[in-house]
């Protein structure tokens, strides 16, 4: 069947302003959004710029704007949409256009950065494994899904209010580390994270959760956070 | 960025990042990668990482060694795998220790899975050795040694794609980039160079890997004279989903999931009595297509069902969560309720930049050493999975190697002072670049691509032939006279995604050729490597790895190199 897509198109270079392109594609209702802007790409301007790889919702690389809403290009099939075969396709809100879809996604990856995304524990380690219960492990289970696509950041109104909030995705990082039995850094965690800019820039809106392609429930993860901060202060 | 580094690793998947994490932190490195670091495609690996711990059950490093030297068909290098089946326990715990997140026994120790090939007793039945986090266990290793990495100040040169080696006096000091963000052409030069650049699936048009996976480490070694070890040998996964080629993780199996044909029939147990449906993925993906052309694949279709719904709901809810939910998104299939259709995917390069067990890589038959170059993880050949890998040994391959390779650079660095590089070397580099930018012929990418992807996904995949492979080196020949053709039309500098496309698919066709000749070559049928007019196995001639050269005139040539025996000689191969 025939698609039409209608794409955001800006090369700061060239470009005094965004501007929009329709293309059109012959699409299968199982290909993916991604095949169509492959098939774009490949068959008709070659200058259409979008990030992508694994192409099945592990890397990461191809969240955009898909009819107004942020999701995974890969992950969308032509046949979830009752759009009359209309597809417009812009770039993640949020971040600076570097051309097109593409953003400059250096501003989360340093907010990601800032929340000491790695297991701190100083005690000389066994010979073999720490052990650690399954039931605390189950705990942080639903932040070990985020690949890092930044669809709960772009989607969030504070982030869009307030550029130096840490945001839902860096924010659901130090979630996975900070209630990771082995981490033995939870006090300076709790601490770090006690600011209007970090787990208390969070009002619960939602908007991450709603948008998370794999399903992250990371608005309760973050109220988890800030009940852990309540109970640090009071004891 | 500067221009001088101790040691660029190109690739941030499990090795190169492994590689940069073993270095010391007064070592200059950078960590050049086309994609950003967590998108790599060590990342979508699935199922486990193989090492003999015993915790669900007895089990051996020996046992671990044979069940991969025989899983090889007996080409992988035995003392190069039993440092690898020796060093996975040690590997499991550095990880462990690092944070990797893997599944636990209700006692909290780390949880194991059985996995295709792997076995107890030399081959008496299958054991549990994959230790794994859900089925997510690549990405969660990727993300923990990145993160390791951020905390280490590690320098990543992110969306830098290499366009050519430096090689001068026989000796590799540097590399020349192309900057996406900017187009522009930068050299970097280094004491060592370490190749980390995964593998080339793209070549074929079904296949599970990811759209950056085009060999690149590859062709650019062999264009600058390093030998590219059995590239003849291409993995077949069995089970990725119709038409899309999206991996199913063997976990699936490893967990209870079994092979059915269209009578319902679990066929697996005629071809593999012992091990059944945990046979090997070459055994396995050739009894797919059997199936099929006896007639018995689904509806008549070139595809069979993995049959998961006798399996506990929750569990595999739990502990195949990521791949019920591709069978829903991609296949709309609940896997809980209804089998899940499936074929085989083309997924790992046996073959590649012939290496040693330190990460050097090699010049010749003899091991002479390429002074400065290394290579570690998908893109080398070191060989550990000789003819056919068995599932879980790659994410152990990366993190054996790479740390081995790193370990080798570090003392390498101190070892030599920094290369000349003669400026008309760069001169001409660059210049030969931006001449690739204005070629003002007629051809596509698009279409010199699809046909590629599709003649050696018809001639050179699961079942090959003298006369289809002849074909198709003509077919690729022909291929390579049209890309000389390829009209780039984008004449922007930024994210200019067709000069990569450019490279990569110029990557593609070096590399196709050498495949299909070494498949030519090989008169005989071993591990992934199934010639219908040889069928059977030949140790009198071809218990050899091949070395494919570049001449100096543009073509390849080939030579071969021993094989190393040490504990298992070889017998047939049966399951």
């Amino acid at each position: 069947m025939q698609c039409r897509f209608i794409i955001y198109r800006f090369d700061p270079e060239k470009d005094a302003e965004p501007h929009y392109q329709t293309y059109r594609v012959d699409a299968e209702p199982t290909d993916k959004v991604l095949d169509c802007l492959n098939k774009i790409r490949w068959e008709q301007d070659a200058s259409l710029a979008f990030r992508a790889s694994c192409a099945h919702g592990i890397c990461g690389s191809d969240a955009m704007l898909i009819n107004g809403n942020i999701a995974l290009a890969c992950q969308k099939l032509i046949r979830e949409f009752k759009t009359g075969n209309n597809f417009v396709i812009e770039p993640l809100p949020l971040f600076s256009v570097i051309k097109d879809l593409v953003v400059d996604l250096d501003p989360f990856f340093e907010k990601y950065r800032q929340v000491k995304p790695y297991l701190i524990n100083d005690e000389p380690p066994p010979d073999k494994e720490r052990l650690q219960d399954p039931a605390d492990q189950e705990i942080i289970e639903p932040a070990l899904r985020c690949i890092l696509c930044a669809s709960c950041t772009a989607a969030c109104p504070i982030n869009r209010a307030d550029a130096d909030y840490l945001g839902p995705a860096a924010l659901l990082r130090a979630f996975r580390y900070l209630f990771d039995s082995r981490d033995t850094a939870r006090g300076s965690r709790l601490a770090d994270l006690d600011t209007e800019t970090g787990v208390w820039g969070c009002k619960t809106m939602r908007w991450c959760t709603d948008v998370c392609p794999k399903g992250i429930p990371v608005t309760k993860c973050l109220t988890q956070i800030k009940k852990a901060v309540r109970q640090q202060e009071k004891a | 960025m500067d221009q001088r580094y101790d040691v660029i690793i190109v690739g941030a998947g499990l090795a190169g990042l492994r590689a940069a994490i073993e270095l010391g932190q007064d070592t200059r490195i950078a960590v050049i990668t086309k994609v950003f670091a967590t998108r790599s495609h060590s990342g979508a690996a699935q199922g486990g990482i193989g090492a003999a711990i015993g915790n669900e059950e007895k089990d051996s490093w020996q046992w671990h060694m044979f069940d991969t030297v025989k899983g090889s068909d007996y080409l992988g290098d035995q003392d190069a795998i039993e440092i690898m089946t020796k060093d996975a326990p040690r590997v499991i715990y550095e990880l462990e220790h690092m944070g990797v997140p893997f599944n636990r026994t209700p006692e909290g120790k780390i949880a194991q899975r059985a996995f295709g090939g792997h076995t107890r007793d030399y081959g008496a039945a299958a054991v549990k050795r994959a230790c794994f986090a859900a089925d997510r266990t690549g990405r969660v290793i990727l993300d923990t040694l990145w993160e390791r990495s951020l905390q280490r100040g590690i320098e990543f040169l992110h969306e830098f794609h290499v366009v050519s080696l430096l090689v001068e006096n026989g000796r590799c000091s540097g590399v020349c980039v192309y900057q996406l963000s900017t187009g522009q052409l930068h050299i970097l030069h280094c004491k060592a160079l370490l190749l980390a650049t995964g593998g080339a699936g793209k070549i074929y048009k079904t296949t599970s890997n990811a759209m950056a996976s085009t060999g690149d480490g590859m062709a650019l070694a062999y264009r600058a004279g390093a030998p590219l070890q059995d590239l003849e040998f291409v993995q077949f996964h069995p089970t990725g989903i119709y038409k899309l080629g999206i991996l199913i993780s063997e976990a699936a199996r490893g967990e209870g999931g079994v092979l059915r044909n269209k009578d319902g029939e679990r066929f697996m147990e005629r071809y593999a009595p012992t091990i059944k449906d945990l046979a090997p993925r070459d055994m396995v993906s050739r009894c797919i297509l059997e199936e099929i052309r006896a007639g018995r694949g689904i509806d008549g279709k070139d595809y069979v069902h993995l049959d998961l719904t006798h399996l506990p709901q929750k569990e595999i809810g739990a502990k195949l969560a990521e791949i019920i939910g591709f069978a829903q998104t991609y296949a709309g299939v609940d896997a809980k309720k209804e089998p899940i259709p499936v074929q085989p995917t083309c997924h790992y390069m046996m073959g590649g930049i012939a290496a040693d067990a330190e990460g050097r890589v090699v010049r010749d038959e003899k091991g002479t050493v390429f002074d400065g170059l290394f290579a570690a993880g998908e893109c080398a050949c070191v060989s550990v999975h000789g003819a056919n890998r068995l599932g879980c040994n790659s994410l152990l391959d990366t993190l054996v190697f790479g740390r081995r390779a790193g370990q080798t650079m570090a003392r390498y660095i101190h070892t030599v002072g920094w290369p000349k590089v003669s400026e008309a070397l760069e001169k001409d580099i660059i210049r030969r670049i931006g001449d690739a930018r204005r070629p003002n012929g007629k051809e596509r990418i698009g279409a010199i691509l699809s046909a590629m992807q599709s003649t050696m996904m018809k001639h050179v995949s699961v079942f090959r032939h003298k006369a289809d492979l002849d074909r198709t080196l003509e077919t690729l020949r022909s291929l390579k006279m049209r890309y000389r053709q390829v009209a780039l039309t984008d004449g922007g500098s930024r994210f200019n995604r067709e000069l990569m496309d450019y490279f990569e698919l110029g990557y593609m066709l070096d590399l196709a050729e050498v495949i299909t000749l070494g498949a030519l070559w090989r008169q005989e049928s071993r591990g992934a490597h199934f010639r219908e007019d040889f069928p059977k196995r030949d140790d009198e001639k071809f218990l050899v790895h091949t070395l494919a050269v570049l001449s100096d005139a543009g073509e390849p040539g080939l030579g071969t190199r021993p094989v190393t025996i040490t504990r298992f000689e070889p017998k047939e191969r049966t399951y």
